[in-house]
């Protein structure tokens, strides 16, 4: 490798360094940015933090990848509007996940419940795992019996 | 060589399946992102809203019961509400089926100039200023159109710009054999 290339690649290592640190920076910034809904909805914490927590597990419906709480879409702000009534009106946090479900189904729900629907999709992972460990078993058990194996199982 | 068997064949099946899908979403058939509605079957939700033509006049759910209609959300605010809106006009002059509008967020005034530059193809348009009557109907974007039958049950939901296909193909075999 000649001198000039050494240096060239140098720089590319350190350009790469500052891009990294920059990366970091600006992940470190994201909490900093403000909230689309700032208002605060309730003056007792107790309301506030069930407010909060309502939500952020309520899909926005236009966005579909974000949260009521996170979206600035319109309906997003008319969810928020409806929760805050419903839990000003003394609704449980059970009676307004069913009020919005009743409305548009699970899927304005982050975090689906086990029905008929949903069940393939919760026990996807476990099914996964078990697919996986069963072949991992297998390729170890067809290895374990090959002949040229070290501790001399071989079969003919 | 049949070891390779099992692997080829779970590598077809899956590539198969994307492929299907992948097509499906390709030609429109099949849009990821619409929601199933869960008021398909059940009852329509009830309202009551000002009159959008005529703002001392009101829409009353209760008042179209028993006869089928179509609901359609609209704002003059969406673009695809001033596409879709020939096909509402020819819809209300072929088909025997009151067309209800739902004014989704919208003002009066602005809907009014609307419909009378474009053409009214309601029987009657409700007012929902404040978006309550859409997240009734589980509304998440205009247009939509929703068909109900004569006993007040939602039939289909259409998500997205009314074309005559659409019509045709969705609504149409409804509207004769569904007096339901």
């Amino acid at each position: 490798m000649s001198a000039s290339r050494l240096r060239r690649s140098a720089r590319g290592v350190s350009s790469g360094v500052a891009g990294l640190g920059l990366a970091l920076l600006l992940l470190l910034l994201g909490p900093l940015a403000r909230a689309i809904d700032n208002d605060v909805a309730f003056a007792d914490a107790l309301r506030q933090g069930r407010y909060e927590h309502l939500t952020s597990e309520l899909r926005c419906l236009v966005c579909q990848n974000q949260t009521v709480a996170d979206s600035n879409a319109d309906l997003a702000a008319d969810l928020r509007r409806q929760v805050r009534e419903m839990i000003a009106a003394g609704q449980t946090d059970d009676a307004i996940k069913t009020y919005m479900t009743e409305r548009y189904g699970d899927f304005v729900l982050y975090d689906p419940p086990w029905t008929a629907r949903t069940y393939l999709l919760w026990s996807a992972p476990v099914l996964l795992v078990l697919i996986a460990l069963l072949s991992v078993a297998r390729v170890i058990r067809r290895r374990s019996r090959m002949p040229w194996s070290e501790d001399g199982e071989a079969t003919p | 060589m049949w070891r390779h068997l099992g692997p080829a064949l779970a590598f077809i099946l899956l590539g198969g399946l994307f492929a299907v899908v992948l097509v499906r979403i390709g030609n429109g058939r099949l849009d990821v992102r619409e929601i199933q509605s869960p008021l398909i079957g059940k009852a329509a939700p009830s309202f009551r809203l000002a009159s959008v033509t005529d703002g001392s006049q009101w829409v009353d759910s209760r008042e179209l019961a028993g006869k089928m209609y179509v609901l359609n959300v609209w704002g003059t605010w969406c673009a695809a509400c001033r596409d879709e809106h020939p096909v509402l006009l020819e819809i209300a002059r072929s088909a025997h089926v009151p067309i209800i509008g739902l004014d989704w967020k919208d003002e009066p005034e602005t809907a009014r100039e609307f419909l009378a530059t474009l053409g009214n193809p309601y029987a009657a348009v409700a007012a929902d200023r404040d978006g309550r009557v859409a997240i009734d109907w589980g509304v998440y974007g205009a247009p939509e159109t929703f068909l109900v039958s004569a006993s007040g049950q939602v039939l289909i939901k259409q998500v997205g710009p009314m074309t005559p296909q659409i019509w045709s193909d969705r609504f149409v075999p409804l509207l004769n054999g569904g007096a339901r």
